[in-house]
């Protein structure tokens, strides 16, 4: 029996949650979305090439003050506590070089264009996120198992199913009491809006029940949290119960002007930004060896520093794929040697490894998905698999 | 309705020092279920003053009253005087500067805590002052007889947009929308002028970092992309570096000083307030975009590229689909978009133009009532009907909602604005949310009528339950409201369920 007919019979909120949490050993994907396109050569650092130290008079990291990840790359000393152990157990890999085929550098065309997941030609389905149809394909019974942790619904999860967000920032107990909110649910049952609203009232009661534990957690004297890394200790609560498809979106890479090197503002934001994924890696306890974790930005930045000792919109990025079962401590995917000769339109990182075919090859082996499958999340891409599961 | 007028009853019983006066419905036959619907679309939430107006004197005489609206407005006294106690009237450029010498005292103590205490400080005085811009902005959403030019303030500030939290740009953003007030119905060549050349703009997307050789494509890019053209609206990377060219030099100037020039470069210096054109920042050389070739000249280029940008007919197409997203549909029918941006074209740019030619339209007509409220629509259109003439004395609990809903004034991050369509708004946890704001209005004074030093809220009641209801809402409620009125057990539940109801979740 479908459950929200049994909350609109007013029985839902009595039935036990086992009934509809999620496999316990089912793979786990949280997708976090860097909106303003972080500038990834300052996070992974082209260490070996003379090019960066020239582009980037002011806002080079050294290559002391870099964790060397190979003899190429070194690591931002802003996550060395938090990804570079990660890297160093082999559960965190970099891609770089990755991105769209969209070259508008436009923050919200591209953002758009990955979200939605569809062929680079043709008119775009903004009903249809790759995410809800991965959702889709793999069955999603429950409307918990895909959650965005986000004020509003993302481009990435609308479609087809209906798909659940609540943000976590600030959680209080639900104002709404269940009478009222049947009554509320029946206003909206034979409207557009039913299955939204009725899901609304499921999700809250649910995430304040997660929550409860937090609360007790706390008055045993656990640390308290505070900004991204409270959000994803609440995210992973959720994952490692009940939802297995996640996404998060974390603002404010825009670093136009004085964007700093080994510290300063970007610094600070990869520091926040590693530290939460770090608290999430350890949340997710037994189930982080079922979890992966991408870490996507719409485009990587200008390779030169601008006039302001920031960077302006570019092409390619770093993407990062993080989990317990990923084949990490490695840089992924295809690559070539940064110089001045090797960048797009004489100014950004290319693209070599495009999302569509790279996630669609992780997926792949992630779930087992066959070609015709990976043509309903991915049409028209070829998956290609780079080994990061 | 048996039960609403019990709660009718219940609730004037409630209200401390309530004239009292007996709540009748009108004759029926006689609402005016459809003029409120099209009142609902234009205005913050259809009043009963507006609704008498265009009962008596017609659609069309109440539209063009609208349309011509001078300002100020005149507010009714209440809500006068709790506008113009608010510290907004000194000019931006004595206000940033004591902001600015506020700001290098905090910097400039050597004790740790001295130090922190001052910056915070002066953080909470930056902060104070866009909460003073949003309460302003509330009030006249709320109470300005001018609610086209209200809802078009917010339009403009939604597509010009800025984040507050930007620099200083907290003491900018009451300004800045100010003048977008002013300019709200006339020609967009103006607004797209005096945004071009506001401080609030200039830093927030870094223009006053864009010199020559030093370029910095941020401005100049988002003028294309969200401000004129449009995405698809045929401009490419190397119209965006000329343009960023061209815009070399237009910064802002907190300081009294000049800087020194060269004589020939002195006459083409320009300062009015913040914002500075240094010609010794400028790049004079020749540029070439969107077809056309700009001489070096100085701040003129600029004026060439501003005037061809908003006659061009994409950026007509571009801005006119977005007025008729925000006052028509999610997808305007494409037709009426051409219709708009044809009358565009014939008016020069003139926004109140475009408006009736959109307002008098079929498709406009036909869209009533099935428009999804945005968060800012929700809240003030939810007080407007509990307390219509009985002005707030506290805004700070709409801007908590506000923040609640994701809409809060000024705080849009990125430059694109909030989006203007459903699919945004009403995600399973936002509808939750607002039924937890509907049934915060629907209790009792929320906040609304507490004074600051005052320990409780002053005596008030949501009375929804007035003739606009009788007359404008209850004709056109769903069967389902209905019965779920019908069930309340309060008149606090009564009205949570009317705030909560699909049909006041449109306009």
């Amino acid at each position: 029996m479908d459950r929200r007919l049994l909350l609109q019979l007013g029985i839902g909120a009595a039935l036990p949650t086992k009934l509809w949490a999620a496999t316990p050993d089912s793979p786990r994907l949280l997708v976090v979305f860097l909106r303003g396109a972080y500038d990834a050569a300052n996070l992974l650092v082209p260490t070996s090439s003379s090019f960066y130290y020239e582009a980037r008079p002011n806002i080079a990291i050294a290559k002391k003050d870099t964790l060397p990840l190979d003899a190429n790359w070194g690591l931002a000393p802003a996550v060395a506590d938090s990804i570079h152990p990660l890297w160093g157990k082999g559960q965190a890999a970099f891609v770089p070089f990755a991105g769209t085929n969209d070259t508008s550098r436009s923050h919200f065309e591209t953002q758009d264009h990955i979200e939605l997941g569809q062929p680079d030609e043709g008119g775009r389905d903004f009903r249809s996120g790759f995410m809800n149809r991965l959702a889709g394909v793999l069955g999603a019974g429950s409307r918990l198992e895909a959650m965005a942790f986000t004020d509003q619904v993302p481009l990435i999860l609308r479609g087809n199913l209906p798909v659940a967000n609540q943000a976590l920032r600030d959680l209080g107990k639900p104002a709404i009491n269940a009478a009222q909110a049947q009554v509320i649910a029946a206003m909206y049952a034979h409207t557009r809006l039913a299955g939204t609203v009725s899901s609304g009232f499921e999700v809250r009661e649910e995430v304040s029940r997660e929550m409860a534990g937090e609360m007790e957690a706390a008055s045993r004297g656990a640390i308290a949290a505070k900004g991204f890394a409270l959000e994803a200790r609440r995210i992973a609560r959720l994952m490692r119960e009940r939802v297995t498809l996640g996404f998060i979106d974390v603002g404010g890479w825009d670093t136009h002007v004085g964007e700093g090197g080994a510290t300063g503002q970007l610094a600070t934001k990869l520091g926040e930004l590693g530290k939460g994924l770090a608290l999430f890696a350890d949340e997710m306890g037994p189930q982080w060896s079922n979890t992966v974790v991408v870490v996507v930005s719409e485009f990587g930045r200008t390779f030169r520093e601008n006039g302001n000792r920031g960077t302006d919109h570019g092409h390619g990025s770093a993407w990062w794929v993080l989990g317990g079962g990923v084949r990490g401590g490695r840089i992924a995917g295809e690559q070539v040697e940064v110089k001045a000769a090797s960048l797009f339109q004489n100014r950004d990182w290319p693209v070599l490894n495009e999302y569509r075919a790279m996630l669609g090859g992780l997926f792949r082996r992630m779930y087992g998905l066959n070609d015709a499958q990976l043509a309903q999340v991915f049409p028209g891409a070829s998956a290609r698999d780079i080994g990061l599961v | 309705m048996q039960a609403l007028h019990r709660f009718a009853l219940c609730t004037a019983a409630l209200l401390a020092g309530c004239a009292g006066a007996p709540l009748q419905a009108p004759a029926p036959g006689t609402h005016g279920a459809a003029d409120t619907l099209w009142l609902d679309r234009l205005t913050w939430g259809a009043s009963s003053a507006d609704l008498a107006a265009v009962r008596t004197r017609g659609r069309n005489a109440w539209l063009e009253a609208q349309l011509t609206a001078s300002t100020p407005a005149r507010l009714p006294e209440a809500a006068k005087a709790q506008i113009e106690a608010l510290p907004l009237n000194e000019p931006l450029l004595p206000l940033v500067q004591r902001m600015e010498v506020q700001r290098k005292a905090a910097d400039a103590l050597t004790d740790d805590v001295a130090k922190a205490e001052a910056q915070k400080n002066y953080q909470q005085a930056l902060t104070k002052l866009a909460r003073d811009a949003s309460a302003r902005q509330l009030l006249n959403a709320l109470y300005s007889p001018n609610q086209v030019q209200e809802q078009l303030t917010w339009f403009w500030f939604n597509h010009f947009n800025v984040h507050q939290y930007k620099s200083n740009l907290r003491a900018m953003v009451g300004d800045y929308e100010q003048g977008l007030r002013e300019r709200s119905l006339g020609r967009f060549r103006d607004l797209l002028g005096y945004t071009a050349h506001h401080p609030a703009m200039l830093r927030y997307l870094d223009n006053e970092q864009n010199a020559a050789n030093r370029i910095n494509e941020n401005y100049a890019r988002e003028l294309l992309e969200l401000h004129t053209l449009g995405v698809g609206g045929g401009y490419s990377q190397r119209d965006v570096q000329e343009l960023a060219r061209v815009l070399t030099g237009l910064g802002v100037n907190l300081t009294d000083a000049r800087p020194k020039l060269k004589p020939a470069q002195d006459a083409l210096y320009r300062r009015a307030g913040l914002m500075e054109f240094n010609p010794a920042r400028h790049d004079f050389g020749e540029k070439t975009l969107l077809g056309i070739t700009v001489k070096g000249q100085g701040e003129a280029e600029l004026e060439q590229v501003l005037d061809l940008l908003a006659t061009h007919p994409n950026t007509a197409r571009f801005v006119s689909r977005k007025l008729a997203q925000y006052f028509v549909a999610d997808e305007p029918p494409p037709a009426l978009v051409e219709r708009m941006a044809e009358r565009w074209r014939q008016s020069d740019g003139r926004i109140a133009d475009v408006l009736r030619a959109m307002v008098g339209s079929p498709e406009f007509e036909a869209s009533l009532g099935r428009k999804f409220k945005d968060p800012t629509h929700y809240v003030v259109s939810a007080v407007r009907l509990a307390y219509a003439d009985k002005v707030v004395l506290n805004t700070a609990p709409m801007i908590g909602w506000l923040y609640r809903l994701g809409q809060a004034p000024y705080n849009r991050q990125t430059p694109d604005g909030y989006p203007l369509d459903e699919n945004a708004w009403a995600g399973p946890g936002q509808m939750t949310t607002r039924f937890e704001i509907a049934r915060a209005i629907g209790s009792g004074s929320a906040g609304l009528f507490k004074v600051e030093g005052e320990a409780k809220d002053r005596p008030a009641f949501p009375q929804i339950a007035h003739p606009l209801y009788y007359d404008g809402i209850a004709p056109r409620l769903a069967a389902a409201t209905q019965q779920a009125l019908g069930q309340a057990t309060s008149p606090q539940e009564w009205n949570t369920y009317l705030l909560a109801s699909p049909d006041f979740m449109h306009r």
